[in-house]
């Protein structure tokens, strides 16, 4: 309530946020140009890039990722990182598809948010009461969410109904539903990056929390927010595999590597790992931009491993690239 | 040293409780068996100890791991005259890859959580892709021995671990020590006051490839050949240096109470054996003693204000 009289501060911040957005240009660019390339190698080899089946699959393959990457990149422009997503993710499935094989769909959507918020705020507080490391505190829940699985699960549990296997299979025209569920939760991340206080108070926390803290920004609560919306977009993507395996798996998040996957999603779409600098439009184009290699490697049917290989050298060239436009500036 | 005290009381009563529970523990082939066990990952931890204390992360060490020993298991096949070299490939191969890993957080400025989680995925992608998910070929039993075998009644291994934190002790006494802990703490004023920031950094690197390598030839002795050896050894490790009240961030922690951290997660598995809690729950606990331990280790009581003020400054 407070918070409501010490907004001064912060409006000067509001400008810069924007700059900072502007790493987000050069992966659009890099996707236009992989775009090219992919649409080049498609032709070769007798495929069609722009074809309805390939634009759905990497709307449909890039959805989870994104919805999660989304909530990272909050985190991590609040100057955390969540390492306990894949973990959340699994967890949520099972939530979801064991409280609507019982109670119904609704119900449902409820425990995932409450169990993701849950730990959203465990992760918060550890980091900001405790004093853990973000790394430290999230790997931590991870570890215990890992055991609760383990112990609890040894395969697919729970029964999702049909009614809600559309959120994982329907389209309205060539647009999936999950990439618009993505989608929403972009814009939704986005408005508030941009117009809401919170948001201004997520960037001045992660470029410099001892400024922000002094400017009147009570740090440990944007913090515990950031960790909460993580959590929450974890628990959506959660939900979103449950609909398309029908079931909920306790491997489905760590067998995606959401965890290491996402963060690299945040950090290919120009968002520095330090915080402060970056936002959710160049997040988007860094996963849309790891769809696209993922479908040319499927188009060209290379070994699922190459494309590890390919993906880590992505990311550390990505990654020097901007360190060195930085310096330029 | 003052600041180590509560790490080593924690494990000092997981030691009680282990005897306690299981009296065989006490004698020497006990003793030794534990310390047996726990060398491979004290020696990644203290690598990983060097990276951290500088500043930076490394999150390869793991397929790092996988890799030696897949490559070890082909290039041996089983002939015992091809050990020796394979040790030494092994160990420029580890070196090489911390270099890579080194230059390109240094020189290219990509941050090491990048680098090294890029050099993940290039590495376990690249194991998979050569053995298509299942190794092939043998170690030969010169090269198990490390793992498996002794010299009297003290295992190979064991003494491989004495060399290693006799090693670990003496550099961080040296002069690369005290510039690597400077550059760690700040790498500006290091760099000011004429410490080759960069260059020091990138040793770190090297070193914890080497000790990745080290650390690979004493589990495939131990454990044998599998695609998945060293899989989640790099949280292992990180989380065995921060136990050592090492911080992340670097520039703070001593290098004997991050080994004395994987020894205090070792017996905190041992312990959970002995306790029946073993499988599944087994990460939960440990994932619960992690938050708990790095938070009391954050607690400043009023009078160590000073003495770790005065030890760390």
């Amino acid at each position: 309530m407070t918070q409501q009289l010490q907004p001064l501060p912060l409006k000067g911040l509001a400008p810069r946020g924007v700059a900072a957005d502007s790493p987000a240009r050069a992966v659009f660019m890099a996707l236009g140009v992989m775009i090219m390339i992919g649409w080049a190698l498609f032709a070769f080899d007798g495929g069609q890039f722009f074809g309805q089946s390939n634009i759905v699959g990497i709307q449909q393959r890039s959805a989870a990722l994104g919805i999660v990457a989304v909530g990272q990149t909050l985190a991590i422009l609040a100057g955390s990182l969540d390492l306990s997503v894949a973990f959340l993710m699994s967890l949520c499935s099972l939530v979801a598809a064991e409280t609507m094989a019982q109670y119904g769909v609704l119900p449902a959507i409820g425990a995932v948010l409450l169990v993701s918020a849950l730990t959203g705020l465990v992760n918060g507080f550890v980091i900001t009461r405790l004093k853990v490391h973000a790394f430290i505190a999230t790997l931590g829940v991870s570890l215990i969410i890992k055991g609760i699985l383990e112990h609890r699960y040894d395969g697919p549990a729970g029964r999702v109904p049909e009614s809600f296997q559309h959120l994982g299979y329907d389209r309205v025209g060539p647009v999936p539903v999950s990439a618009l569920l993505w989608l929403a939760i972009a814009a939704a991340a986005w408005f508030l990056l941009r117009h809401t206080p919170l948001g201004h108070r997520i960037y001045a926390v992660g470029g410099s929390p001892e400024v922000a803290r002094l400017s009147g920004v009570r740090t440990g609560r944007v913090v515990v927010a950031t960790h909460v919306l993580c959590s929450l977009t974890a628990g959506a993507a959660g939900l979103l595999l449950a609909a398309r395996l029908g079931a909920g798996a306790p491997t489905v998040g760590t067998d995606g590597g959401y965890d290491l996957e996402s963060i690299a999603a945040v950090v290919l779409g120009g968002t520095a790992l330090a915080g402060g600098k970056g936002g959710v439009a160049g997040t988007v184009g860094g996963v849309l931009l790891l769809a696209v290699l993922d479908s040319v490697f499927n188009q060209l049917e290379i070994d699922s491993f190459a494309k590890d290989v390919v993906r880590g050298v992505v990311l550390v060239a990505a990654l020097a690239i901007y360190a060195r436009r930085r310096r330029a500036q | 040293m003052r600041r180590d005290l509560p790490l080593f009381g924690v494990l000092a009563v997981l030691l009680v409780a282990i005897a306690i529970a299981n009296p065989l523990f006490l004698e020497p082939e006990g003793l030794l068996a534990f310390v047996k066990r726990a060398a491979p990952l004290a020696i990644l931890a203290a690598g990983q100890y060097f990276v951290i204390v500088s500043g930076e992360f490394d999150l390869s060490v793991g397929s790092l791991v996988t890799a030696e020993v897949v490559i070890a298991a082909r290039l041996i096949d089983g002939d015992s005259d091809a050990t020796w070299p394979v040790v030494l490939l092994l160990l420029a191969f580890g070196a090489l890859i911390g270099l890579v890993n080194g230059l390109a957080t240094t020189v290219l400025k990509v941050p090491s959580f990048i680098v090294t989680l890029g050099m993940l995925l290039i590495l376990s992608g690249a194991v998979f892709l050569w053995t298509g998910g299942s190794p092939r070929g043998a170690l030969s039993e010169e090269f198990r021995q490390f793992g498996r075998g002794s010299l009297g009644p003290v295992p190979w291994s064991v003494l491989v671990l004495v060399a290693a934190v006799a090693a670990v002790i003496t550099l961080m006494r040296s002069d690369f020590g005290r510039t690597l802990m400077a550059a760690g703490d700040n790498p500006l004023a290091a760099g000011l006051s004429g410490v080759r920031v960069l260059r020091v950094k990138t040793t770190a690197f090297v070193l914890s490839g080497l000790s990745a390598a080290v650390c690979a030839v004493l589990l495939g002795g131990f454990a044998g050949v599998s695609a998945k050896v060293g899989e989640g050894l790099e949280f292992q490790a990180i989380t065995a240096v921060v136990l050592g009240g090492v911080v992340l961030g670097g520039g703070r922690g001593s290098a004997v109470a991050a080994i004395a951290g994987t020894f205090t997660l070792q017996a905190l598995f041992t312990l959970l054996n002995l306790y029946g809690i073993s499988g599944a729950l087994e990460y939960t606990v440990q994932g619960l003693i992690l938050v708990i331990a790095v938070a009391l280790g954050n607690v400043r009581f009023p009078r160590r204000i000073r003495s770790s003020a005065s030890t760390t400054a």
